[in-house]
C-alpha cells in the first residue's frame, strides 16, 4: 500500500507525456475513482469467477435447499420442508455419526503421530530427502492411496492379512462394517502425516532457540521441556493446523467413494457421500442442498468454536 | 552423555520406522503391478512380483487383446490409461495456468492499485475460502449443466480457471511485501500499471509464483469429485475418475489387483516425477499452504 503516496500525474488516454505534472489538479471524481479503470482491466476476469462459480451457486444452494428439485424440471418452492425432514432422517443422523466418528479418529491419530514425526525431525535431521519421503503419500492422489491400501488389507490377499496370520493371528476384515471407519481414518493418517509433520515442524522452527537454552539451564529434561515450553508456545499453530484438518476431515470422500462406497449398510455413509448420493442417485438435489448447507453452518461452528477454545490469535512469545 | 545418545537412537530407529511404513506401499504397488494377478493368491507372501510379467501395463495401457488380459486376471474390458494421462495434463495444465494468472492479476489490483471498494471486494473474495466446496459444488453443476459444458474440458476446469480465493489471497499477500521503489521507478519512467506487472512484477515473483502453480498442479492432478460429476466420458476422464471406474469394472470377489496397481501406479508417477524434479520447492511450499 506504500507504493499509493507516491503518484505520478494521471495519464489521460490521449497520452500526456510522462513525469510531466498537469496545470490544474484532477477533478475530484478522478482522485476518487484512483486507479479504477486498470483494476477494472486487472481484477474482472477473477470477479467473473467469483461471481458465477462462488457466489451465484452460494446463493442459488441456499434458494435449492429450499426447493423440490431433481435437476430435469425446474425447482418447486417447499420452504423449510427439507430441513423439517432432516430432522427425522435416520441416514442423516447415521451420516453424522459417522463422519464424527471418522474425525475423531482420524484427527487424534493424525496429531499424535505428526506431532512426534515433527519433534523428531526437527532434533534429529536437516535433510531434505527424509523430509521428501515424509511428505510424498500427500502428494499422491486420495484415490490412489486409497486404491493402494484396498489392495494391502485385502481379506485374502493382502500383504497385511499375511502378516496377521504369519505373526499368528486371525485375519482382519478391514473393510468390515466394525472397523471400516478406523480403517480410512487410518488410511488418511497416513497420507497427511507427514505433511502436517511438515505444517508442525515450520511451527518448531520459529520458536526461538533462546527459550529452550533457558530450559537446559533450569535443568528441565527433555519431557518436561516438551511439554513445558515446545507445546505452549506451538499453541498458535497447532490451533491452525486443527482448524484445517477438522475442516478437511470433515469431507473425506474420495477415499470411500473408490474403497466401500458407503458401505457395508451405511457404516461408511459419511456427509459427503451422503449429500453425492443424495443428489447423483436419487436426483434429489434440493435435500442435498440442504444437507450441505446444515454442513456448512457445522463446519463454521467447529472452526469458531476450535478458534476460540484454542485462543489462536495469542502467542505466548512476548518480546520475542 | 549416554542417555542422550540412547534418545537419538530410538529417536532414528522411530523415524526410520516411519519411512518404512511411507515408502513399503508404494513398494508394494510397484511389486504387485508386475505380478500375474492369477498366480497372486498363490505367491501372496512373496516380497518379489509373482509370475513376473508387463501384462497388466499392457492391459491398462489398452495394449493387450482380450484373450491375454482374461489369462492375467483382467477384465475384457477395455482401458487406455494413455488417453486419461492426456486428458488429466490438459485439465491441470489449463486450469493452473488460468489459476495462476488471472489470481496474479487480481492479486496486484488488490497489493497495489487504489480503487474504490478494494478492501470491500477483497474481503468478500477471501470470505469464500470458508465455504466448504460441497455448498458450491452442486449448485455449480447444475450451472455447468445448464450451459452444455458436461463432459468437456471447459466443464471441468471453468470453476476452478478465472480465481481461487487461495490464489488471489497467496499472491497478494506476496505482493505486499516486496519493496514498491522499483515499481515506482518504473511508473516515475512512465510505464503504466500493464506494463509494470508484466515487465516488472511478474519477473520479480517467479518464485512464489512457481510455489503456486505446483500447488495448483498437484491439486488439480489430485482432484476426483468435480471431475467425477461433471466428466466421467471416456474422452476427457481423467486418472482419478478413470482409476474408480477401473476398481468398480474390475470382476467382484477376483479384482484384477495387478492391473490396478499399475494404473494407479501410472497415475501417481507423474506427480512423484514432479516431485523428484522440483523437491525442495514443493517441501518448502507446504508451509505456506497450512499460514494462510
Amino acid at each position: 500500500m506504500t507504493s499509493d503516496t507516491v503518484r505520478a500525474a494521471p495519464r489521460t488516454p490521449s497520452g500526456t507525456v510522462p513525469g510531466t505534472v498537469p496545470r490544474t489538479p484532477p477533478p475530484p471524481f478522478r482522485r476518487r475513482l484512483g486507479d479504477l479503470p486498470v483494476a477494472v482491466l486487472f481484477v474482472l476476469p477473477a470477479a467473473i469467477g467469483f461471481a458465477l462459480f462462488y457466489l451465484w451457486p452460494a446463493i442459488r444452494g441456499a434458494y435449492l435447499s429450499l426447493t423440490r428439485y431433481n435437476v430435469l424440471t425446474p425447482p418447486r418452492f417447499i420452504g423449510l420442508e427439507n430441513y423439517e425432514k432432516l430432522f427425522g432422517d435416520r441416514l442423516f443422523w447415521n451420516a453424522l455419526k459417522v463422519t464424527a466418528e471418522y474425525v475423531v479418529l482420524n484427527i487424534v491419530s493424525q496429531t499424535v503421530i505428526s506431532m512426534l514425526l515433527a519433534v523428531l525431525l526437527y532434533r534429529l535431521t536437516k535433510s531434505m530427502l527424509v523430509r521428501g519421503i515424509v511428505l510424498l503419500p500427500y502428494l499422491v492422489a486420495n484415490v490412489i492411496v486409497a486404491l493402494l491400501w484396498f489392495w494391502m488389507l485385502d481379506f485374502q490377499l493382502g500383504v497385511v492379512n499375511n502378516l496377521i496370520e504369519w505373526l499368528g493371528f486371525d485375519r482382519v476384515a478391514f473393510f468390515g462394517s466394525d472397523l471400516a471407519i478406523p480403517t480410512i481414518a487410518g488410511i488418511n493418517t497416513w497420507r497427511h502425516m507427514g505433511y502436517t509433520a511438515l505444517l508442525i515442524f515450520a511451527g518448531l522452527q520459529m520458536i526461538p532457540p533462546s527459550v529452550y537454552e533457558a530450559a537446559a539451564i533450569d535443568g528441565a529434561s527433555e519431557w518436561r521441556t516438551f511439554w513445558r515450553v515446545t507445546l505452549p508456545l506451538l499453541r498458535p499453530v497447532m490451533a491452525l493446523v486443527m482448524v484445517l484438518s477438522v475442516i478437511g476431515s470433515f469431507q473425506v470422500f474420495d477415499t470411500i467413494a473408490v474403497t466401500t462406497a458407503g458401505g457395508p449398510i451405511n457404516a461408511t455413509r459419511v456427509i459427503y457421500f451422503y449429500i453425492y448420493d443424495l443428489a447423483f442417485n436419487r436426483f434429489n438435489f434440493g435435500y442435498a442442498a440442504a444437507l450441505s448447507s446444515v454442513l456448512f453452518v457445522l463446519l463454521a461452528g467447529v472452526a469458531y468454536l476450535q478458534l476460540r477454545l484454542s485462543r489462536a490469535g495469542e502467542s505466548d512469545l512476548r518480546g520475542a | 552423555m549416554a542417555r542422550i545418545r540412547w534418545g537419538r537412537v530410538a529417536g532414528w530407529a522411530v523415524l526410520v520406522l516411519v519411512m518404512l511404513v511411507t515408502l513399503f506401499p508404494f513398494y508394494w504397488m510397484l511389486r504387485t503391478s508386475f505380478s500375474n494377478t492369477r498366480a497372486l493368491a498363490a505367491g501372496a507372501a512373496d516380497l518379489l512380483p509373482v509370475d513376473f510379467t508387463l501384462g497388466a501395463y499392457r492391459r491398462v495401457l489398452g495394449l493387450s487383446s482380450t484373450a491375454e488380459a482374461v489369462a492375467e486376471g483382467g477384465s475384457s474390458g477395455t482401458v487406455n490409461f494413455w488417453l486419461y494421462l492426456r486428458n488429466s495434463i490438459i485439465v491441470s495444465t489449463i486450469t493452473t495456468a488460468g489459476q495462476v494468472f488471472f489470481g496474479a492479476l487480481a492479486a496486484y489490483a488488490f497489493a497495489r492499485l487504489r480503487w474504490p471498494g478494494r478492501n470491500a471486494v477483497f474481503t468478500l473474495f477471501v470470505t469464500a475460502l470458508m465455504v466448504p466446496p460441497i455448498f458450491t459444488t452442486l449448485p455449480n453443476f447444475v450451472l455447468i449443466k445448464e450451459l452444455g459444458l458436461l463432459n468437456t474440458f471447459l466443464g471441468i476446469v471453468l470453476p476452478h480457471l478465472l480465481m481461487t480465493p487461495f490464489a488471489v489471497f497467496f499472491l497478494r499477500q506476496f505482493f505486499l511485501g516486496i519493496n514498491a521503489s522499483v515499481e515506482e521507478a518504473a511508473r516515475i519512467d512512465g510505464a503504466g500499471h500493464v506494463r509494470t506487472f508484466f515487465r516488472i512484477v511478474l519477473p520479480m515473483s517467479r518464485g512464489p509464483i512457481a510455489t503456486l502453480a505446483i500447488l495448483t498442479y498437484i491439486t488439480s492432478w489430485n482432484d476426483y469429485f468435480w471431475p467425477l460429476l461433471v466428466g466421467k466420458a471416456e474422452n476427457v476422464r481423467v486418472l482419478t475418475v478413470a482409476l474408480g471406474i477401473f476398481r468398480s469394472q474390475t470382476p467382484q470377489g477376483s479384482p484384477d489387483w495387478a492391473g490396478l496397481m499399475a494404473a494407479t501406479l501410472f497415475a501417481a508417477l507423474p506427480i512423484m516425477v514432479l516431485f523428484a524434479l522440483l523437491g525442495r520447492r514443493v517441501i518448502d511450499s507446504i508451509g505456506y499452504t497450512g499460514v494462510k
